[in-house]
């Protein structure tokens, strides 16, 4: 149906496609694509060195699998500061990434445990990394015929795995900042949220980090989190704002972690 | 006494407004000026909908002065030819479908020639701004005492300070809706409100109607603050234009963006303190300067002020006092009442004021409030004669004691030298709360109650007191029944609906159980009265007689009735501003303690003490609601919300944006009461409404301050603010 009519809209949970419902006349003349039949795209599977999640998982149905909790902490630590317990419920993962929101929760977290989108089409399956999916403000590498069924993470053992939200109250809160760190064999992977058109990983901060050059204070991040991000003044916060206090959730919470953080 | 209406509630079966089905009804809405301030040139209807379906009201379609009857009569019911603020009301639109009258309002534009818009109300205007006198003040207020200059010229001690609010949203979980129809040529209204004859009398003066010819119900409210004092009076106007127009019922109910957008907010303020002390530290004179921004139009601005002013001195004893107070136009959506009115502003200040002098003159913040504060045979700023045998050092020691204020002061100093990012520290603040209207506003109201007795023996309380999620059913039927003797289902309280109830007053001012409940009682005594019974008879007793009197005198009305009479040696001097602000004052002493994140700027309040004495406690547990509501409301305030403005209008008007605590923001908030009835109010109770949102904004900015060494002075200490407070304290 999807090849057959670009401008039809996949609903999963209808979360974000709900939400200025009421006084949205121009939603009102699109079509929507009900995938709350598609029973298979909610499932989890464990392979040896995968753990794939269908495209219809939500944030609930992660937060109650215990498997989970031990080899993906921070999709539970994310989940659980996702709006309220009704839309952890309906939320799905896939339309947390399909949103593309900045500020959204679900992403980062994915994000560094190098989770890749699969997506179906006509023409067959794609797959692409989270971290190259984006390329700007809600702009993605998913054609409208293309859905997507699945998000994969390889398996591994992280020795860090943090991941922080910085809203302007303690629930039921848009993130101004967002931070998911983690660490593995592979090295370091540190992504930010609300900070930039899309969110992404901060190279600059991850090369510091695998020098281990010193850090002495936050201030000692900034100019690598000026090459990593651009974030803007808007309703909710201010740049400085952001800028300051990513490098101090950085620095704090990687001090006593990181040698070269003192 | 369980909450009357609680279990209908909780379930989901009270009909609110727009619950309420309505047969053939339309929906109304409203086109908005986009303009602070300009001539409406044109107003361009679109094709995007069939006008010939719509109904379409503008100002030519008032009957009566295109006015809103209030304290001055400058705001019009639609705007006309100018408007003075963004989201002013110009054009109304009713259809049968709620859909298309959205279409058809986006299809309306109002096209308006711009003139300079005055925004600030903390500068003096450019000549090009002014839009009231010469300096767009619209009411300046003062209260003087003694010889201030005199004693700042020979006081030991002077300190300074500035104190700044901001504008705060109400967020009542129902927002405005009204229904309007006519029924017999009566104009009736039906909705969500707190004061069902301030509706009655916008309708008469508008629609140039006599008051037979119009009627006002109060449907339920999901919560008020003030948002719904006066702001319900331009939503009756509109839905009863409609009707009127369409000849059919029509229904309005602002959706939750279009309610923060258009309708009131808190003042905000900036206070400027000046206060002289002796060498012991004794206050000997307070110089403040209180200036808020009343919005395009004057509204309830002047009492706000007033309220505010008389607030500011604060509950300490001070020989030489001025405060001089001025509201100030802007091309801002009006600002309007909000619990506390004009006091939580001031009281902010004055409270953040004193932690400052103690600071500046090197002395413990309690010990500087103990020795100053009010002691019977004093008088505040006013001149007011406190003598009420309250211990008021006794409640500021014991929130001090509860919060722990001396004892975890070691323990706070040690956390915070060696915690790498969290601080904590702890603020107090005591106050006052004066209740009931100011100075001769009661005895101008002349509220009456009314008690029916019904032939059935039961007794019906008729009041325009509105309950609207504080409790008043609730004290209506206890103060009734304890009254006479009788059973809560014995008692039943009238729907607030002016073809049936006495104007009992607006219900505001923290007056509800206070003088209403007091007049319920006077009435059931008058009726006890008529029934041919002394004030003794309880009962059995009372219910035969009634039951009697309906059988002596079959197909009458049994009524006992109670007008509303000054307490003897309460006097006001309106002119002076001086005298007996309100009949008794409620005191209070509120304590934070708060937690500081470095990384994140973000204070969180950890625990919170909230001491207090409102006369006697009538209902305990609804007493309690009502402090903790409004600490929750304080804490709001004092911390999260922030209205974003821009061109005078809110931009931030969603609950994604507009931050109000939930309750995982919320602390333990532990309420202690100290009861000392008052010989005038309802079963000895003083009014508790406005009372708690006056401490939480000082004791969290003083708590603050102490935690990470911040002024602190500007509410709300959002993270983003305190960051730059941070950076300015060199911390
Ligand atoms: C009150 C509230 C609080 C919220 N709080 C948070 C929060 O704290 N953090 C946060 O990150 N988000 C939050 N959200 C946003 C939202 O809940 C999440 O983004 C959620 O993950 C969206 O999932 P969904 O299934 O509801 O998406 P939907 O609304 O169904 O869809 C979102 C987008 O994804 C597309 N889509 C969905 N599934 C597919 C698919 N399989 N293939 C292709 N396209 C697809 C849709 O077309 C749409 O464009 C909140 C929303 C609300 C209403």
């Amino acid at each position: 149906m999807l090849a057959g009519d670009s401008s039809l809209i996949p609903i999963a949970g209808a979360t974000d496609v709900l939400v200025h419902w009421p006084g949205n006349l121009e939603a009102k003349t699109r079509s929507y694509l009900d995938l709350s039949g598609l029973g298979e795209l909610r499932s989890m599977q464990w392979a040896d060195d995968t753990f794939t999640i269908g495209a219809l998982t939500t944030y609930w149905d992660v937060i109650c699998n215990e498997q989970c909790a031990q080899a993906f902490p921070l999709l539970i630590n994310a989940a659980r500061q996702v709006g309220s317990v009704q839309i952890q419920s309906r939320g799905t993962w896939a339309g947390n990434i399909i949103n593309a929101s900045p500020a959204a929760d679900g992403v980062p977290v994915l994000m560094a445990y190098d989770a890749t989108v699969v997506m179906q089409s006509c023409e067959g399956i794609e797959e692409i990394p989270l971290d190259e999916f984006y390329f700007g403000y809600k702009q993605m590498r998913r054609r409208t015929d293309q859905l997507v069924v699945a998000i994969r993470m390889p398996r591994r053992a992280h020795d860090v795995e943090i991941f922080e939200k910085v809203g302007a109250r303690r629930a039921q809160a848009i993130s101004k900042i967002g931070l998911a760190i983690t660490h593995s064999q592979d090295g370091w992977r540190i992504v930010a949220s609300a900070v930039a058109p899309t969110i992404l990983r901060c190279k600059a901060i991850e090369t510091l980090l695998e020098e281990g050059s010193p850090v002495r204070s936050p201030d000692d991040l900034m100019a690598a989190i000026a090459k990593d991000v651009s974030p803007i003044d808007d309703i909710r916060s201010s740049r400085l704002y952001r800028e300051r206090v990513l490098a101090r959730i950085l620095y704090h919470d990687l001090k006593g972690i990181v040698p070269s953080f003192v | 006494m369980r909450r009357l209406e609680g279990i209908s509630k909780l379930t989901g079966q009270m009909q609110y407004v727009d619950d309420i089905h309505v047969e053939g009804c339309l929906w109304g809405m409203t086109v908005r000026s986009p303009s602070p301030r300009g001539r409406i040139r044109e107003i361009r209807f679109g094709n995007a909908v069939d006008w010939s379906q719509c109904v379409v009201v503008d100002h030519r379609d008032i009957p009566g002065p295109n006015e809103v009857f209030l304290i001055e009569r400058d705001q019009p019911v639609l705007a006309s030819d100018y408007t003075r603020h963004i989201h002013e009301p110009v054009v109304l639109i009713a259809h049968e479908s709620r859909e298309v009258c959205r279409a058809a309002v986006a299809d309306v534009q109002v096209i308006v020639d711009e003139e300079p818009a005055a925004l600030e109300y903390r500068v003096l205007p450019k000549p090009e701004e002014v839009q009231r006198g010469n300096d767009n003040v619209l009411k300046t207020l003062k209260i003087e005492k003694g010889d201030v200059e005199g004693a700042l010229a020979n006081a030991a001690h002077v300190v300074e300070g500035v104190y700044e609010t901001g504008a705060q949203e109400h967020v009542y979980i129902e927002t405005q809706g009204m229904i309007a129809w006519v029924e017999d040529g009566v104009v009736i209204t039906k909705g969500s409100m707190q004061c069902p004859y301030y509706v009655v009398n916008a309708l008469k003066h508008a629609l140039a109607r006599e008051e037979s010819g119009v009627r006002v119900i109060q449907a339920p409210t999901g919560g008020g603050f003030g948002g719904k004092e006066d702001y319900p009076s331009h939503l009756a106007l509109h839905a009863a234009l409609l009707a009127l127009k369409a000849n059919r019922p029509v229904k309005m109910i602002y959706e939750r963006s279009e309610d923060m957008a258009a309708t009131t907010k808190r003042h905000p303020s900036r206070v400027r303190h000046r206060s002289g002390f002796d060498a012991q530290g004794k206050l000997v004179a307070q110089d403040i300067d209180v200036a808020i921004d009343g919005g395009a139009y004057v509204t309830l601005s002047p009492v706000v002020l007033s309220r505010g002013i008389i607030h500011a001195g604060g509950p300490y004893a001070c020989e030489h006092v001025r405060i001089n107070g001025r509201t100030v136009l802007t091309n801002s959506v009006p600002y309007g009442a909000f619990r506390g009115f004009g006091a939580p502003q001031t009281l902010f200040a004055l409270e953040r004021h004193m932690d400052v002098c103690a600071l500046a003159m090197d002395m413990d913040p309690v010990e500087l409030r103990r020795i100053n504060l009010i002691r019977d045979g004093q008088t505040t700023a006013t001149g007011q004669v406190i003598n009420d045998g309250t211990d008021r050092a006794a409640i500021l020691d014991k929130a001090a004691s509860l919060i722990g204020l001396k004892s975890k002061c070691d323990e706070h100093a040690s956390f915070n030298a060696t915690h790498p990012y969290l601080r904590r520290g702890t603020g107090i603040a005591v106050f006052f709360h004066g209740a009931g209207f100011t100075g001769s506003g009661e005895v101008a109201l002349k509220s009456r109650v009314r008690i029916a007795g019904l032939p059935d023996g039961r007794v019906e309380v008729l009041t325009s007191s509105t309950e609207m999620g504080q409790g008043a059913l609730t004290v209506f039927t206890t103060l009734a029944a304890d009254r006479l003797g009788l059973e809560p289902k014995d008692i039943i309280v009238a729907e607030p609906d002016t073809a049936r109830v006495p104007n009992s007053g607006p219900t505001v001012a923290s007056r509800t159980a206070m003088v209403v409940g007091r007049l319920v009682e006077r009435a059931c005594d008058d009726l006890q009265q008529r029934v041919g019974l002394d004030d003794g008879a309880r009962g059995d007793v009372v219910r035969d007689a009634i039951a009697m009197w309906h059988r002596n005198n079959e197909g009458k009305a049994l009524y006992g009735e109670a007008i509303y009479e000054k307490p003897p040696g309460i006097n006001w001097d309106d002119t002076n501003y001086t005298g007996d602000a309100y009949g008794t004052f409620a005191w209070a002493a509120y304590a934070a303690e708060v937690e500081i994140d470095l990384r994140t700027f973000s204070a969180r309040v950890t625990d919170f003490v909230a001491v207090q004495e409102i006369g006697s406690v009538i209902n305990e547990t609804l007493a309690r609601g009502q402090i903790q509501g409004g600490v929750v409301q304080g804490i709001g305030w004092a911390l999260l919300e922030e209205c974003v403005q821009e061109r005078g209008a809110m931009k931030n008007c969603q609950l994604t944006n507009y931050i109000i605590p939930t309750s995982d923001d919320v602390p333990p908030i532990r309420v202690v009461f100290l009861e000392n009835p008052y010989e005038y109010g309802a079963q000895g109770a003083k009014g508790i409404g406005e009372l708690p949102m006056d401490g939480p904004g000082p004791a969290i900015a003083n708590a603050i301050a102490q935690a990470i060494g911040v002024s602190a002075d500007v509410l709300p200490l959002t993270p983003e603010r305190l960051m730059t407070m941070m950076d300015s304290a060199h911390v």
